[in-house]
């Protein structure tokens, strides 16, 4: 501490707490921030379009009967031949990309979500695992985390897929291994700090088990960092997911996401037809971007630290 | 080189704090004038603002702070509002500082030589050998034994009080004219303290060196200092020669902190009975009464006391601000 | 400090000695182990005798020595594809991928570290605000997408730069190095921006967090008080204080940039290893895969070790010295 911090803050009174709940203090120190609001907006507007978009696209673009290549590389705005307006243009098969976005937003933020929610059980239970226990169990698990983590993501995406092949499955697997041991360790570390309070303590001597102590005690405190955590990592996700599919080796055409649209229309740059890689890859950004900027916004709010 | 008249004038300086809970006055309304060669010893309790009024006079006080009003003139020179250039190379050139606590004041980082030299070579035109030379004196004139290789060193390799004598080298290093010294032997053990104090003194005896020595501390002042300044709640409420104000205080505050001072309390033959203790807290700075700061802990208080009292001189060369200061003779 | 160094070199090769295990068990196991040594065309007749010559007709734990005993004398496998051995293909490529990586760490220090200590030290400026939106989008936006829309605004429609491959390369010391030429450096501008982006957002928020930290500390003051030019308390002190949590990062990171740049060597069509091990993973062509993999595992290794013990050596306080007092 400064000398002269120490001055002022012998001086400064705490203004009293106003009766409020944390859940409403949370919520209002959240929206103080006109970005990360608006980012939430959008990311809700953006789950909505993916949970949906089966009913509200304007086409299906896998449905074989209503997809021409009459139709292909036409430029936003313009017409089909049946008289329906292609908002965002069409793609090299003739499909409205409009649609195919939409689409792929639902496999995108599907899958990332997804693997992120088993990668959050598995490293919760991990993590808790460890801080209960302590000890050896403690070191040896933090000892394979630590080294999951020193090598990146997409190296160990890459070997998984090499070993194990296409498809979803693969590729859920390959985000899930991926994820888990920053879950892991964040969990871990909250539950450090929860372990050595009172109430664990008296949770103990009441001779409850150690299940329970786990499930009820201590992961519900631990849950603030975690849902730090849960945006970054669903971020990243997805990013992953749409890098592996645009590599080629991530997941099958059959399940067209971002990532595969945006490859698609790679070959098409150099010719101009932009469209065809540029809106995929809006969304795409627009959706991470959204996630982080929360992401980051509760990272500020939920940190102790940064408290005034 | 100090010019005739006192090194250093203080007149109605006025520091506040513009934060986001209110204005906090730390230094309220502060005068005093430092001699060449004096020492002169500001004394308060922790909030009293007696580091910011050091800060003041060398302008490093940090936003949301800043010097509203007053003058500092520094051998005649005002140095509210001078600009920056003109204050940097005043600072540890001509007025020196010396922080509290050394080990966060050397930077963790750099070697020992190169925090001294880049002293030197930031106010004169000096080569590298010889800044080196003059480092390693400052260090032998401050009692650090082989100082060659411990200019190689780092901070953190280091005891407490080598630190410190370190700090006072790097205070001395340009000779200064006025060296500002904030509480620099409050993190040492007393032994080391009394050497830190005897150097401190016998420096400025020699070199005609000013110093304010800030502290909290009154048994360190009592032995060091030929003038006093007792602070409380930005304000000096009693000033005056060393002597007169410990054998006879004359504001009830100064006249409560000497007594709380274990030695002045026999009572009954001597030991177990209780310390005499200041009723009631420091109060903060964001909620002061208006009127004289003390009143709610002074055993004297009374309808006057709701206005700020002014300054009056009730004997030769005190000055106190107080509507019923002892006048009585020493109790 | 010598315990030190043994302690983490053992370590280093357990872990090296772990993953070739998984490498080995995935391929051989959860794999066709036939796959491994034979085009996939091959015929009935020809699977026998592959077996037979490789020993897969031998126990695991026989063949895993065989594989180990092959890999530390240099030999693991021949590319279906080359028909040349894997390894060799995997080191003639190594210094393209090398040369990438390196121009982005470097444009990421370059760039991050003043636009994050600026950021630090004028925190509310509009300028620092737009440089923190701009990190924020640095590390969100996917790297393929930003190579694309660079080639394309660059490369397509202003026409500034080359769009895709290497340029003239000029040898030295057996290696062929490009950026020596104004040709080589032209086509590694785009692609060694593209994959400095991710870490160039990264050394920003480190600097400026390290800065914002650092610059409220008592010895800046004192630095001020001293009566030190603002420069030299910025550019000496402040930076020295931040440098060892970004280099730290920075030395890890670095294996991170030879990963990714899969990515970007293959929107680039840069001929690194990176794009190989994609194309191999496509075509099947698996000991060209299996070794990159370990490959690039040693390096990475090889990398968290330096790096442990360059942070020791560069932070002062870790160091353990005699005192002579």
């Amino acid at each position: 501490m400064t000398a002269q911090a120490d001055d002022i803050r012998l001086a400064e009174v705490a203004a009293p707490a106003k009766a409020e709940t944390p859940l409403r203090r949370f919520v209002a120190e959240f929206t103080e921030s006109k970005l990360a609001s608006g980012a939430f907006l959008v990311f809700l507007v953006i789950a909505f379009v993916a949970v949906f978009a089966p009913w509200i696209a304007p086409t299906d673009p896998y449905d074989l009967a209503t997809v021409t290549v009459m139709d292909a590389r036409l430029p936003p705005g313009a017409e089909s031949l049946d008289g329906r307006i292609f908002w965002l243009g069409t793609d090299g098969a003739g499909r409205d990309l409009l649609s195919a976005i939409m689409y792929g937003l639902r496999i995108s933020l599907g899958v990332g979500v997804m693997s992120g929610l088993i990668a959050m059980l598995i490293g919760s239970l991990v993590g808790l695992t460890a801080a209960y226990y302590g000890g050896r169990v403690d070191t040896v698990i933090m000892r394979i985390v630590d080294i999951q983590l020193s090598f990146p993501a997409i190296l160990v995406a890459l070997v998984l897929l090499a070993i194990l092949g296409k498809g979803v499955d693969k590729i859920l697997v390959a985000l899930v291994t991926v994820q888990w041991a920053y879950y892991a360790r964040t969990i871990r570390a909250s539950a450090l700090v929860e372990r050595s309070r009172e109430y664990v303590e008296a949770a103990t001597c009441l001779a409850l088990g150690h299940r329970r102590i786990l499930l009820h005690h201590l992961l519900p405190n631990c849950l603030p960092p975690l849902i730090v955590v849960v945006t970054v990592q669903t971020a990243h996700a997805i990013s992953l997911e749409a890098t592996l599919s645009f590599l080629g080796i991530g997941l099958p055409i059959t399940e067209p996401s971002l990532g595969l649209l945006i490859a698609n229309g790679f070959d098409y740059m150099l010719s101009l037809k932009y469209w065809i890689s540029v809106y995929p890859g809006v969304a795409l950004l627009v959706t991470i971007v959204a996630i982080n900027l929360v992401g980051d916004r509760l990272r500020d709010v939920l940190n102790p630290r940064l408290q005034r | 080189m100090a010019t005739a008249g006192p090194t250093l004038v203080v007149r109605g300086l006025k520091t506040h704090f513009f934060t986001r809970a209110g204005q906090v006055k730390a230094v309220d309304d502060v005068s005093f004038e430092v001699g060449r060669g004096e020492i002169m010893g500001l004394v308060g309790e922790s909030g009293s603002g007696k580091t910011v009024t050091g800060f003041s006079i060398l302008g490093l006080v940090d936003p949301p702070g800043r010097v509203v009003a007053g003058e500092v003139l520094f051998n005649g020179e005002n140095l509210v509002g001078l600009d920056e250039e003109r204050m940097r190379r005043l600072r540890g050139d001509r007025i020196a500082m010396i922080f509290q606590d050394p080990m966060m004041t050397l930077n963790p980082v750099l070697r020992i030589d190169t925090q001294m030299i880049e002293t030197v070579q930031a106010h004169r035109e000096v080569d590298h050998a010889e800044a080196r030379r003059l480092a390693r004196d400052a260090l032998g004139r401050v009692g650090i034994p082989s100082p060659d290789e411990r200019l190689k060193a780092y901070p953190h390799q280091f005891s407490g009080g080598m630190r410190q004598r370190v700090a006072i080298a790097i205070a001395l290093l340009n000779r200064p004219d006025l060296i500002i010294a904030d509480e620099p032997t409050t993190a040492l053990d007393v032994t080391i303290q009394g050497q830190i104090l005897y150097e401190a003194q016998k420096l400025c005896r020699e070199s005609g060196t000013a110093m304010i020595w800030i502290t909290h501390d009154l048994a360190v002042v009592a032995g060091l200092a030929e003038r006093i300044c007792v602070m409380y709640a930005g304000r000096i409420v009693e000033q005056g020669a060393i002597d007169g104000v410990l054998d006879r205080p004359v504001h009830p505050y100064t006249r409560g902190l000497i007594g709380s001072v274990p030695s002045h309390n026999p009572r009954d033959g001597g030991r177990g009975g209780r310390l005499f203790q200041i009723p009631g807290m420091t109060p903060s700075l964001l909620s002061l009464p208006p009127g004289c700061a003390f009143r709610e802990r002074c055993p004297r208080a009374d309808d006057a006391c709701a206005v700020d009292p002014e300054i009056t001189r009730p004997l030769a060369g005190r000055e106190v601000r107080c509507f019923h200061p002892h006048l009585e003779t020493a109790a | 400090m010598t315990v030190f160094i043994i302690r983490r070199l053992m370590q280093s090769a357990i872990v090296v000695l772990v993953m070739s295990l998984l490498v080995f068990v995935g391929v051989n196991i959860v794999g066709d182990p036939v796959d491994m040594m034979v085009n996939p065309e091959a015929d009935q007749s020809e699977i026998e005798r592959v077996k037979r010559e490789f020993g897969l007709d031998r126990p695991v734990h026989e063949q895993y020595g065989l594989f180990v005993y092959n890999a530390l004398h240099g030999d693991l496998g021949k590319s279906f594809k080359f028909g040349v051995p894997a390894l060799k293909l995997i080191v003639q490529r190594m210094p393209a991928t090398l040369e990438l990586a390196v121009a982005a760490l470097l444009l990421a220090i370059v760039m991050g570290i003043p636009l994050g200590v600026y950021a630090g030290l004028k925190p509310d400026s509009l300028a620092a605000k737009s440089i923190m939106a701009g990190s924020i989008l640095g590390f969100s936006l996917p790297t393929f997408w930003v190579g694309i829309m660079l080639i394309m605004v660059v490369a397509v429609m202003l026409g500034w730069l080359p769009s895709t491959g290497r340029g003239d390369t000029v040898e030295v010391l057996g290696l062929h190095l490009s950026f020596l030429t104004l040709d080589g450096l032209s086509h590694l501008l785009l692609p060694a921006i593209n994959l400095s982006l991710f870490k160039l957002s990264l050394v920003i928020r480190l600097a400026r967090a390290g800065t914002r930290e650092v610059i409220h500390q008592d010895y800046i003051k004192f630095a001020r008080a001293k009566g030190l030019a603002e420069s030299r308390v910025v550019l000496v002190h402040v930076l020295k204080n931040i440098m060892i949590p970004v280099v730290t990062v920075l030395g890890l990171e670095f294996g991170g940039l030879i990963a990714f740049s899969v990515v970007t060597e293959t929107v680039f069509a840069w001929p690194g290893m990176g794009k190989l091990i994609i194309d191999s993973i496509r075509e099947l062509d698996r000991p060209v895969v299996v070794a990159y993999l370990m490959i690039v595992v040693l390096m990475f290794v090889v990398i968290n070790l330096v790096v442990d013990i360059v942070y020791s050596l560069l932070d002062p306080r870790v160091r353990i010295q005699d005192v002579k007092s």
